[in-house]
Parts: C-alpha cells; sequence; structure tokens
C-alpha cells in the first residue's frame, strides 16, 4: 500500500510518517511512482532500474562523507584560528605532503565510482537479444506507440496514440477552477500523470524501444526503467527495458518541446505475459481490418482502457 | 610583455621596458582622451541588427521598414569607421602612441584573429561532423542502423552531389565545383597575394615607397580577382549546377564556410585599399606601422583558411 | 613635444569631466566603465530575478494561476538568459574592470575605447532581447539552450540570434581587453606568478571567452539560416542533425559556467587570506589548478547530452573527462580551508559571504559529480536536480562571490564603510533562504519533477511551495543589499582608510579611499611584502 493510502489511520499516524520517511528515503517498487515527501530516485520496476539508485546513493554517500570531513575542518578551523580567541596568523603557506595526499585521494574515490558506472552504462547500451520491439514517436504534445514485433514475430498494425487524459486536461486549463486534488484514480492522484490509452506491455521480457519524434526534440522518460532518452526527429535512438513487476509506471516527457511540453505525459501498463498475450490479440484483432493505416489505429482501437485499473 | 622580479625601486627605472627614466614615464602611459565613437558604434550595430531581424522577420510580401532601417544601419557604421579611425590615425601621427600602446593594439589584433579562427571552426566542426557521423548514420554505418533501418532505408551514404542533400535530396540534385578549376586558380590568387603583401612588409622596412605601393597594390588587385572569380562561381553554382544553400548539408556548409571567407576577403581587400592610401600618404615610417601589420597579418589568416577550404571542402 | 601634445587632450587629467554625457557616454576611464558594469549587471539581475519571481509563483501550487504555458516559457528562457549574460558575466567584467587595473598597477585598461564600446554594446543588445517579449509572436520560448527544431518554431528567433551576437561581441572586445592590460600593462616588478589570484582567473577566463564565444555564435547563426534562408544544418532530411547543435552548443555552453566560477574562485581567494590575515595556501597549485579547470571544461562537453543516444565510447569518455574536473576543483577548495587553517579571523561580510560559497558551492560540485555517472544522469537529466545543482554553483556559487566582493571593495570604490550590521543581516537573510529555496529542488528532481514545466503533480507540491516561498523571501533579502549599496556610497558617515581590512595587501590597498580618478599614473614601485603573494616562493 502507498504511503498516501495510510496516511488518514488517526492512531497509527505517528509510526506511519515514519515509514513514510523511510518508503520516502528508500521508495521500492511500490514506489515506482512519485510521492508527496519522495526524498529520493525510485529504485523503478525493472532489472535495471537500480543500476542508477544504487549509483545514487553510493555517490551521494561518498560526496556526503568527503563533505563532512571537508566542512568540519573548516569549522574547527573557523573555531580554533579566530582572532577573538587570540590567535596569531602563521607564515607557512605551502604544504607539497598535504597536496600530494588530497589530490591523490579523490583520484582513487573517482576510478572507483568511475568503474561502477563504466558497469551500469554498457549494460544499459546492450539492447541485443529483446523479445519485443516497441517504436515510439513523439508529437507535439503526445506520444504513439507501434508494436512492431513481439517473441519474433512481427505485430500486425498494432498501434495508437496517448495523450494527456480528459479530466487533467479540463483541469490543468488557466483558471478552470478545478481542484488538481480532486484527479484521482483509486485513491493515486494522476494529475498530469495520465493519458487516455496507456502503452501496454509484458512483465519478464525483455523489450526494446525505438524511439523517434514527428516534429520537435521530446524524451521519453518513465523513471520505473531507470533512463530517459531523447526522441529527436529524423533519428532513431533505441534503449531496453525488462519489467519485473506488473502495474502501472508513470512518466512524462523530459526535454522541453514547446508550450504543452508539461503535458504529455507517459503511461505504462505492464501486464503478465499471459494477460498481455490476450490484450494483443485484441489489438490485433479491432485494428486487423487492411484499411486501417497505423494513422487511424487509434480510432480503430478500442474505448481507452482505464489506466491505474490493472495490476 | 613580461618583467622579471624587481624587490627595489632603483633597479625597476633602469630595467624599465620603455627605456624611458621615471620623469618621462608620467607621459609613457597614454590613456586615450574620451570618445563618442564607442558609443556610436554601439548605437549604429543595434540599428542595424534590429532593421536585419525586422526585415527577417517580416512575413512574406510583408512590407516592413526592416529594410530601410538596415541601410541606415550599414550607412551609420561605415560613416563610424571612418570617424574613428580617422581620430585614431590622427593620435597616432600626432605621436601619441608610444611602444606600449603599439604592443597593446598587436595583441588586441592577435587575440581577434583568434577568435575569428574559431569562429570558423564551429563551421568547420559542422562539416566534418556531417561527414564523419550524421551523414554516415543516416546510412546506416555503425551507430546509425535503427535510424537507417526505421526511417532512410533506401538512402546510401555518400558525400558531394549524390549523398550531400540528405535523404530527402534537399534542394533537388545538384553536382559540385570541381576543385581543380577556378577553386585552383582562387588558390594561387591568395597565396601570390600573401607573397606580393610579404614584399610590400619588407620594402616598408626597407622604407622604399614606391615598391611599397606597386607590391600592396597588386595585392589589392588580386583579392579583388578573387572575389571576382568566387562571384563567377557562385553564379554558376546556382544557375548550372543547381547547387544552391538549400542542396542539403552540402550546400549549407559549402556556401557557408565559402561565403563567410569570401566576406572576410572583402573586408581585407577593403583594408588593404586604406593602407594603400595612407601609405600614399606617409603614414607609416619604418618601425611605426602597425595599422599595415595588422592588416597584413588579417590577410594571411584569411589566405589560410582559404587553404583549409581547398583542402576540406573543395578536395575531400 | 607630441608627448605633451597629447598631454594637453587630457581633459579629465586631473579628475572627473564635468558633464554627465562626457563623463558616463565616452568614458575611457577604467573605474567608470567599471562602475557602468557592475550597475548594469545589478539592474539586470533585478529584472532576471523578477522573472524568476513570476515561475515561483506560477510553481507555488499545483494548476495553472497566473499565466500561460507559452509565457511561462519565455520567463524561464529569458530568466536564465539574463542573469547569464546580463547579471553574472557583466558583473564580473565590472569587477575586473575596476581592480584588474588597480592590481596590477597599471593607469588604466590597454584599450579605453574599446572597453567603453564592450560595454555599451549590452544595454543595446538586452533592449533588443527583452523587446521581442512585446513581440505580438511572442519571445522565445526554448529554454536558454535553444535547441533547434523547436527553437526554430519561434517568431522571434532572428532578434534574439543578433542579440546574442552583440553579447558575443562585447564579450569578446572585453576579454581581449582585460588579456592585453594583463600581460602588457603590468607595473615593473610584478610578474606573472605574482598577479593576485583573481587576475590570474581573469586572464585563463578572458582566454575561455575568446575561445568558446565565437563558437556560439557560429551555432546561433545556423539557426538563423536553418529558419530563415532553408539550409538543413539541423534537419537530417537534408543529411543535418538536431544533435549537431547541441554539440557546438555545449562545446560553448560549458566552459561557458566555467567562465562564470573561474572568477569567483578568484575572488574568494583574495578574501579569505585578508580575513585569514595568512597569505593564500599553495598559490602556484591554486593557479595551476585555475589552468586544468579550464583545459577540462573543453573536453567534456557532451555531459550535457548523456541522454541524446550517444555512441557508448562518447558516453565513457566525457564521464571520465568530467569526473576528473573534480579534482583540480578539489584542490581549491581543500586550499581555502588550509589558507584559514593555522591563521587569525575575523568575519567581517566579504568573509561570511565566502565561507557561504566554499560550503554551498561544493554542495553544487558534488551534484555535478553525481550527474556526471551517466545511468545516474539517465534519471537526473533534465528533473528539478539539475536545476538545484545549477543554482548551487551560480547563486550560491557565482553570485555569492559577486556580493562578496562588492562587499569587500565598496570601501575602496566609495571612500565609506558599508554598514556591518545591514551586511550581516542581508548575509544570514541570503544564506538562510537560498537554502530553503534551492534545497528542496533536490528532492523534487530526485522525485521525478521535470524541468522547464509550469504545472506539476500534487506529489510534487509540497517541496515546491516550500522553494517558492524560499524563493520570495530570497527575493526580498536582495532589496536589503540595495538598501546597503546606496546608504554606502550616499550616506555613510564612516570613512574608509587606504589599507580599509587590516589583513589586506596587494596594490589595491595602497592608492587612497575613495580610489582617485585617476591611479598608477607613475608605475608603482613594487616591495614584494606589499603584495599577497609576493614573498611566497613555492
Ligand atoms: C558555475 C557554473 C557551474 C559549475 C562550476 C558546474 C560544475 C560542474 N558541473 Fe554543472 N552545470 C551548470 C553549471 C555549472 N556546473 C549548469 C548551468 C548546468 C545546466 C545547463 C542546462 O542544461 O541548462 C549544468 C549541468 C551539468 C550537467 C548536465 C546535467 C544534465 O543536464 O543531465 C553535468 C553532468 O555531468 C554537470 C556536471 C558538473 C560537474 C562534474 C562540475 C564540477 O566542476 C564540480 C566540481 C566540484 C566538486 C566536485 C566539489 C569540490 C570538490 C571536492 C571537495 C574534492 C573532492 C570531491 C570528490 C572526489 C567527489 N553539470
Ligand atoms: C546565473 C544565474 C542564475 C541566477 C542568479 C538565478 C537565480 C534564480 N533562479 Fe534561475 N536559472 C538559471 C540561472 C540563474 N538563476 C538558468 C541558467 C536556468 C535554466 C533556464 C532553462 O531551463 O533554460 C534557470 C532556471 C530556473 C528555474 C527553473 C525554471 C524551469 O525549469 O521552468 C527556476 C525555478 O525555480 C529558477 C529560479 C531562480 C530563483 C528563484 C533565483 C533567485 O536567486 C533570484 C533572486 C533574485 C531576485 C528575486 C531579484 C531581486 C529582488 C527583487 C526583484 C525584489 C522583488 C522581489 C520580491 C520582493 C520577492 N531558475
Ligand atoms: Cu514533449 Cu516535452
Ligand atoms: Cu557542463
Amino acid at each position: 500500500m502507498t504511503s498516501g493510502s495510510i496516511r488518514h489511520h488517526g492512531i497509527r499516524r505517528a509510526f506511519t510518517t515514519l515509514t513514510i520517511g523511510a518508503l520516502a528515503l528508500f521508495g521500492g517498487a511500490a514506489q515506482a511512482n512519485p510521492h508527496s515527501w519522495q526524498l529520493n530516485l525510485t529504485r523503478g520496476a525493472s532489472t535495471w532500474s537500480p543500476v542508477p539508485y544504487h549509483l545514487n546513493n553510493i555517490s551521494l554517500a561518498v560526496c556526503t562523507v568527503i563533505g563532512l570531513l571537508v566542512f568540519s575542518a573548516m569549522f574547527i578551523a573557523m573555531f580554533r584560528f579566530r582572532k577573538s580567541r587570540g590567535a596569531v596568523a602563521e607564515k607557512w603557506s605551502h604544504n607539497t605532503m598535504v597536496e600530494v595526499i588530497w589530490t591523490t585521494i579523490p583520484v582513487l574515490i573517482l576510478i572507483t565510482l568511475a568503474w561502477l558506472a563504466t558497469a551500469g552504462v554498457t549494460s544499459w547500451a546492450d539492447t541485443t537479444g529483446s523479445q519485443m520491439t516497441v517504436k515510439v514517436t513523439g508529437y507535439q504534445w503526445k506520444w504513439r506507440y507501434d508494436y512492431v514485433d513481439y517473441l519474433g514475430k512481427p505485430v500486425n498494425k498494432v498501434g495508437f496514440m496517448s495523450k494527456l487524459d480528459q479530466q487533467s486536461d479540463d483541469t490543468r486549463q488557466l483558471d478552470s477552477g478545478m481542484d488538481p486534488y480532486a484527479v484521482k484514480v483509486g485513491d493515486e492522484n494522476t494529475y498530469l500523470l495520465n493519458v487516455d490509452k496507456p502503452l501496454v506491455v509484458p512483465a519478464d521480457t525483455k523489450i526494446r524501444f525505438v524511439i523517434t519524434s514527428g516534429d520537435v526534440i521530446h524524451s521519453w522518460w518513465v523513471p520505473a526503467t531507470g533512463w530517459k532518452i531523447d526522441a529527436i526527429p529524423g533519428i532513431v535512438n533505441s534503449a531496453w527495458a525488462n519489467f519485473t513487476t506488473p502495474g502501472t509506471y508513470r512518466g512524462q516527457c523530459a526535454e522541453l518541446c514547446g508550450q504543452d511540453h508539461g503535458f504529455m505525459p507517459i503511461v505504462v501498463v505492464v501486464k503478465s505475459k499471459a494477460d498481455f498475450a490476450t490484450w494483443l490479440a485484441g489489438q490485433e484483432a479491432a485494428s486487423g481490418a487492411p484499411a486501417a493505416a497505423p494513422q487511424t489505429a487509434q480510432a480503430a482501437a478500442p474505448a481507452p482502457v482505464p489506466a491505474g485499473g490493472q495490476g | 610583455m613580461q618583467f622579471p622580479g624587481r624587490h627595489d625601486g632603483a633597479k625597476v627605472i633602469k630595467r624599465n621596458p620603455r627605456g624611458l627614466t621615471m620623469g618621462q614615464q608620467h607621459d609613457a602611459y597614454f590613456v586615450p582622451t574620451k570618445s563618442q565613437w564607442p558609443i556610436v558604434a554601439a548605437l549604429v550595430m543595434f540599428i542595424t541588427v534590429f532593421g536585419a531581424a525586422h526585415w527577417l522577420n517580416a512575413g512574406p510580401g510583408e512590407a516592413g521598414f526592416g529594410k530601410g532601417v538596415l541601410t541606415i544601419g550599414v550607412i551609420g557604421i561605415i560613416g563610424m569607421f571612418f570617424g574613428w579611425f580617422r581620430s585614431v590615425i590622427n593620435e597616432s601621427l600626432a605621436g601619441s602612441y608610444n611602444a606600449q600602446v603599439d604592443t597593446s593594439f598587436r595583441m588586441g589584433m592577435m587575440w581577434f584573429i583568434f577568435s575569428e579562427v574559431m569562429f570558423f571552426g564551429a563551421f568547420f566542426g559542422a562539416l566534418f561532423y556531417v561527414r564523419m557521423y550524421s551523414l554516415p548514420w543516416l546510412g546506416g554505418h555503425g551507430h546509425g542502423v535503427l535510424t537507417h533501418q526505421f526511417l532512410w532505408s533506401d538512402y546510401v551514404a555518400s558525400w558531394g552531389a549524390n549523398g550531400g542533400g540528405g535523404p530527402e535530396q534537399a534542394g533537388g540534385a545538384f553536382r559540385t565545383v570541381p576543385a581543380w578549376g577556378l577553386p585552383l586558380l582562387n588558390t594561387l590568387l591568395l597565396l601570390a597575394s600573401s607573397v606580393t603583401v610579404t614584399i610590400a612588409h619588407h620594402a616598408l622596412r626597407a622604407g622604399q615607397r614606391g615598391k611599397i605601393l606597386v607590391f600592396l597594390g597588386l595585392t589589392v588587385l588580386l583579392g579583388a580577382t578573387f572575389l571576382y572569380f568566387q562571384a563567377h562561381e557562385y553564379m554558376e553554382a546556382y544557375n548550372e549546377l543547381n547547387l544552391t544553400l538549400r542542396s542539403g548539408v552540402y550546400g549549407a556548409t559549402f556556401f557557408m564556410l565559402t561565403g563567410f571567407h569570401g566576406l572576410h576577403v572583402t573586408l581585407g581587400t577593403i583594408m588593404l585599399l586604406v593602407i594603400w592610401f595612407r601609405v600614399l600618404k606617409g603614414h607609416f615610417d619604418k618601425d611605426h606601422h602597425f595599422g599595415f601589420e595588422a592588416v597584413a597579418w588579417y590577410w594571411h589568416f584569411v589566405d589560410v583558411v582559404w587553404l583549409c577550404l581547398f583542402l576540406f571542402v573543395y578536395i575531400l | 613635444m607630441s608627448y605633451a601634445a597629447t598631454h594637453d587632450q587630457h581633459d579629465d587629467h586631473h579628475g572627473a569631466p564635468k558633464s554627465f554625457f562626457q563623463r558616463w557616454c565616452m568614458s575611457t576611464n577604467h573605474k567608470d566603465i567599471g562602475t557602468l558594469y557592475l550597475i548594469f549587471a545589478l539592474v539586470m539581475f533585478f529584472i532576471g530575478g523578477s522573472f524568476a519571481m513570476l515561475i515561483r509563483a506560477e510553481l507555488f501550487k499545483p494548476g495553472l494561476q497566473l499565466m500561460q504555458p507559452y509565457f511561462f516559457n519565455e520567463l524561464t528562457t529569458m530568466h536564465a538568459l539574463v542573469m547569464i549574460f546580463g547579471a553574472i558575466m557583466p558583473a564580473f567584467v565590472g569587477l575586473g574592470n575596476w581592480m584588474i587595473p588597480l592590481m596590477v598597477g597599471a593607469p588604466d585598461m590597454a584599450l579605453p575605447r574599446m572597453n567603453n564600446l564592450s560595454f555599451w554594446i549590452l544595454p543595446f543588445a538586452f533592449l533588443l532581447m527583452l523587446s521581442t517579449l512585446f513581440l505580438p509572436g511572442g519571445g522565445p520560448a526554448g529554454g536558454w539552450t535553444m535547441y533547434p527544431p523547436l527553437s526554430l518554431q519561434s517568431n522571434s528567433l532572428a532578434y534574439v540570434v543578433f542579440a546574442i551576437h552583440l553579447m558575443g561581441i562585447s564579450s569578446i572586445m572585453g576579454a581581449i581587453n582585460i588579456i592585453a592590460t594583463i600581460l602588457n600593462m603590468r607595473a615593473p616588478g610584478m610578474d606573472l606568478m605574482k598577479m593576485p589570484v583573481f587576475v590570474w582567473s581573469w586572464l585563463i577566463t578572458a582566454f575561455l571567452l575568446i575561445a568558446v564565444m565565437p563558437a556560439l555564435a557560429g551555432a546561433v547563426t545556423m539557426l538563423l539560416t536553418d529558419k530563415y534562408f532553408g539550409t538543413n544544418f539541423f534537419n537530417p532530411g537534408g543529411g543535418g542533425d538536431p544533435v549537431l547543435y547541441q554539440h557546438i552548443f555545449w562545446f560553448f555552453g560549458h566552459p561557458e559556467v566555467y567562465i562564470m566560477i573561474l572568477p569567483a574562485f578568484g575572488i574568494i581567494s583574495e578574501i579569505v587570506p585578508t580575513f585569514a590575515r595568512k597569505p593564500i595556501f599553495g598559490y602556484k597549485a591554486m593557479v595551476f589548478a585555475i589552468a586544468c579547470i579550464a583545459f577540462l571544461s573543453f573536453i567534456v562537453w557532451a555531459h550535457h547530452m548523456f541522454a541524446v543516444g550517444l555512441p557508448l565510447g562518447a558516453e565513457i569518455f566525457f564521464m571520465y573527462a568530467t569526473m576528473l574536473i573534480s579534482v583540480p576543483t578539489g584542490v581549491k577548495v581543500f586550499n581555502w580551508v588550509a589558507t584559514m587553517w593555522g591563521g587569525s579571523m575575523t568575519f567581517e561580510t566579504p568573509m561570511l559571504f565566502s565561507i557561504a560559497f566554499i560550503i554551498l558551492f561544493t554542495i553544487g560540485g558534488f551534484s555535478g559529480l553525481m550527474m556526471a555517472l551517466v545511468p545516474a544522469d539517465f534519471q537526473y537529466h533534465d528533473t528539478y536536480f539539475i536545476v538545484a545543482h545549477f543554482h548551487y554553483v551560480l547563486v550560491t556559487g557565482a553570485l555569492f562571490a559577486i556580493i562578496a566582493a562588492a562587499y569587500y571593495w565598496m570601501p575602496k570604490w566609495t571612500g565609506n564603510m558599508y554598514s556591518e550590521f545591514w551586511g550581516k543581516v542581508h548575509f544570514w537573510c541570503s544564506v538562510v533562504f537560498v537554502n530553503v529555496l534551492f534545497f528542496p529542488q533536490h528532492f523534487l528532481g530526485l522525485a521525478g519533477m521535470p524541468r522547464r514545466i509550469p504545472d506539476y503533480n500534487v506529489a510534487f507540491a509540497n517541496f515546491n511551495m516550500i522553494s517558492s516561498i524560499g524563493g520570495f523571501l530570497f527575493g526580498a533579502s536582495q532589496l536589503i543589499f540595495i538598501g546597503v549599496l546606496i546608504h554606502c556610497a550616499f550616506f555613510s558617515k564612516k570613512k574608509a582608510t587606504d589599507r580599509v581590512w587590516e589583513g589586506a595587501k596587494g596594490l589595491e590597498w595602497t592608492v587612497p579611499s575613495p580610489a582617485p580618478y585617476h591611479t598608477f599614473e607613475l608605475p608603482p614601485v613594487i616591495h614584494d611584502d606589499e603584495l599577497a603573494h609576493g614573498h611566497v616562493n613555492d
């Protein structure tokens, strides 16, 4: 259960706040979507997404330690060597020994961090052996998803547009008088984080995303995957994700793309392999009619799936 | 320009770089008088770009006052240059400029040329990037496999006429300017002009006014001929080869690089002409001729840029 | 003879000219031009800050309350351009103008008239840029990075591009002037390795400026031709690549951020020794570190582009190069601390701001290092984590250093002491509220809030509200600064001594306060113990 849902139980509030704090700092898969008072990165919900999470924690720790050392040294100096305490300035202004030390130690620390990061980015770059390909295209200001292949077989014309859901869109209008807090799916607030038709993908499957754009540069970002990558017109980028747990994962466009850059969210619904197979079959049947060109796939597609319901 | 460490005043005077005694020091530092030219310059620059911007922005057919303002601005700039340089020349003739001021001017010119180098660097960088990365990638090489496969599957990357238009053959099919025709001739012209300007410089050091005028004049002529040929080349490109600014990255890099270079040659030629007249008026003597040298440096710089152009734009 | 002739031309020889226009618009005096730069920077800081206040107001709570999204993007773009090119950079040039000649014992800048031109271009450039806000099509709204193709959709592109050309010309001329001054105008005995660190930092910064400003000019020129003349630099259909722009821009952009911090390093390296009453620790190391940072800044640019889909090799190279910068920067931080160690410290306002700088800049540096780790940056990129990073290095870094410098040298400029009490009030307000303003933005970024958005999910509400409140209070605190400045310049009764600060060393403190209109018309005779670093032999 999410921190949001337990907040209201009166008696356990004290305990709860602790839980929230803990979750906030070390949010797990249950916390793959942003929540109030969140303090740290999400661990995500894919096989790779822990990499940035751990790198973040490690480098943060390293920096904190160094910081504490440097700053405490400084404060000690500020206390011990203040004129008001009768301190008399010394004359020395050089010491090769310490200078060598504090040049080399950072180097060593950096080498360690670099080594970890290199391993991480190398595994990220390796899209080989993917069992599914989804083509993602950014437009001002919506996303298009086309299913290219699944388990080695090409997918027959399944593709659709995915844009900000109606409720959020009405609410976000300048002085609409509507309350962002009222935009909910279940007990989860989905203001600006919900779409009319989410991307549906299977769990435990190495999915290759090929990403491009139809107009300006966008960036496809679902924190649960652990990465974002730019959607560039005329260029195709690729990245992969292998979701471990079914669920609904939300993200947003992460590259300034014009006035509604803040209003083109991303929702990925991860289903179990079996559920996904049935869903895909349904889609293929619906858009099967030879007439249906990809562009009109959206019209041909069934009524929007209420995101958030699944998983 | 670097003085050794001095620990006591006495030696300072002896080792003074300007070889002047303390007494003269006072005048040796030259702080120019107030001048209205800087702020005038800023103003006319503003008028120019404002006009230009307004003109560019005026939609097709829209009249707009852009053009008018632009012309006023340009005229203003020309006038400003005349005014500013006249005052500088007069001061220089009045002998106000000592060795130190001269050095400052030289440094100023050198670093200015360096900044110009970096400006061309941006465009050369673009040229290298498209030739080494973006075009091959669009053609499916190396990093570009997916881009090719999903978007440009029937595009075969290559440079020049058959690939420079990009996958969409932007600007339509075109042919390129062969390196061994006019461009070669132009190369020789510029090289020659570099020689003549150097001869003129030596003549100046030797104080042979006649010789200076002849060779400096030659340099101007060579520069002008170069420009004439380049204009010719451009017309040919547009009329016969259908090679235009719009001809994909090839056209873009070709015209922006050669165009900006041509602009610099034009400026250089004008400056050389001015120097020619100043020589005629006897403004320079064998150890006071910074103006001459500055222009000479500039000319050599323009020359070197052209050599790079010839190599990377025309030959390769 | 002719010398005498020019001597007579020195209408302003024994003091400032009477006529206002003559003095301020036709000036060839480094002090007046420096003052102009500083005032201009202050005005721009308030304009850019007001934009920031509007941004924070819109982000105060979820839902759009004040403005349409497009206007919000205009604000973001203008805020950055005004702050970077209008406030921080001119402020540093102003400080350089005022202090470099005083510090190296020169009578003025090497090229005084060009100096005046460099300044006067700026007001016109910003007139041009800010005017676009009132154009029918609206101003630029593609962010200060102006990535195509988005920036090509803007109707005011031409205005902005030309404005940037003007700013570039101004910066380049300013930089040339500073280099010529430092290399050619030093008094006998002021050899390079005896120059104050501030002068060193400016020498290297000026070089960076001349090297990268033209690249920016080239990049925006390509934008111009792509939009108005049909070139295809950034259009894959024509064989170009939008990413090409990002490469050129960041080849400028990264050195640019160091252009905004190296002079700050210089300032801190002047102030800390003064109030620690102890020479700077490891002078040579400090100078060398600045040089290293400057060099490295040319080979790290793609760390802004980790998410554009670079080849793996490039990602790794730029990650390593970027991380390396931490080492020389660290040396500087450690040396400042070592300078304090064994000193005899007092904590006047300039010192307080310097200490805050050391701590808060380091924090900003740490987040920078975290972003250098490519996999982590895949999450951080284009979120408020970045926004927090660069405000720590820019506001509590560059800006705090500028404020510290203002307090440090104000007595020399005006001849009066500022009010120490109100200075300290300004400091404590600023240092507290700036952290309320920017620290929560780390959390927002980590929680997944993208930058450049006018509205957000309620999950981000709490920290945004805290940040906004901090923002308003920090902004308000700057009004105190204005008060202190005005009081010091016009009303302060407390006259400043020539040396001003007990521990102050260097030529600038040997001239009277306020510094006379003309100084060092005779090259000073330099005694090494006068210099901050004269007697160091390490
Ligand atoms: C003054 C300006 C300034 C400065 C000094 C820096 C300094 C650094 N910056 Fe920053 N940066 C910006 C201004 C600046 N930056 C701006 C404006 C942006 C955003 C641009 C935009 O997109 O709009 C940006 C963005 C930015 C990014 C891109 C993020 C993204 O968009 O995804 C990255 C990534 O690597 C980065 C890294 C760094 C690093 C490693 C440093 C290093 O120089 C920091 C080095 C300092 C330290 C590390 C602290 C002190 C050192 C020690 C105490 C020694 C021991 C420490 C260790 C061994 C860890 N910066
Ligand atoms: C050098 C630089 C500099 C400085 C000093 C600042 C200062 C500030 N910046 Fe910013 N900022 C940038 C450089 C800088 N910034 C850059 C490069 C970007 C990226 C742009 C982009 O994405 O393209 C950015 C973006 C940026 C954003 C993200 C916008 C977005 O992504 O949509 C925000 C949001 O909070 C912000 C806030 C602030 C605030 C509150 C201040 C405060 O420090 C300002 C304080 C100053 C004042 C407030 C003015 C003085 C006081 C008054 C005017 C009195 C009136 C006010 C009151 C009484 C309250 N800045
Ligand atoms: Cu699409 Cu931002
Ligand atoms: Cu950078």
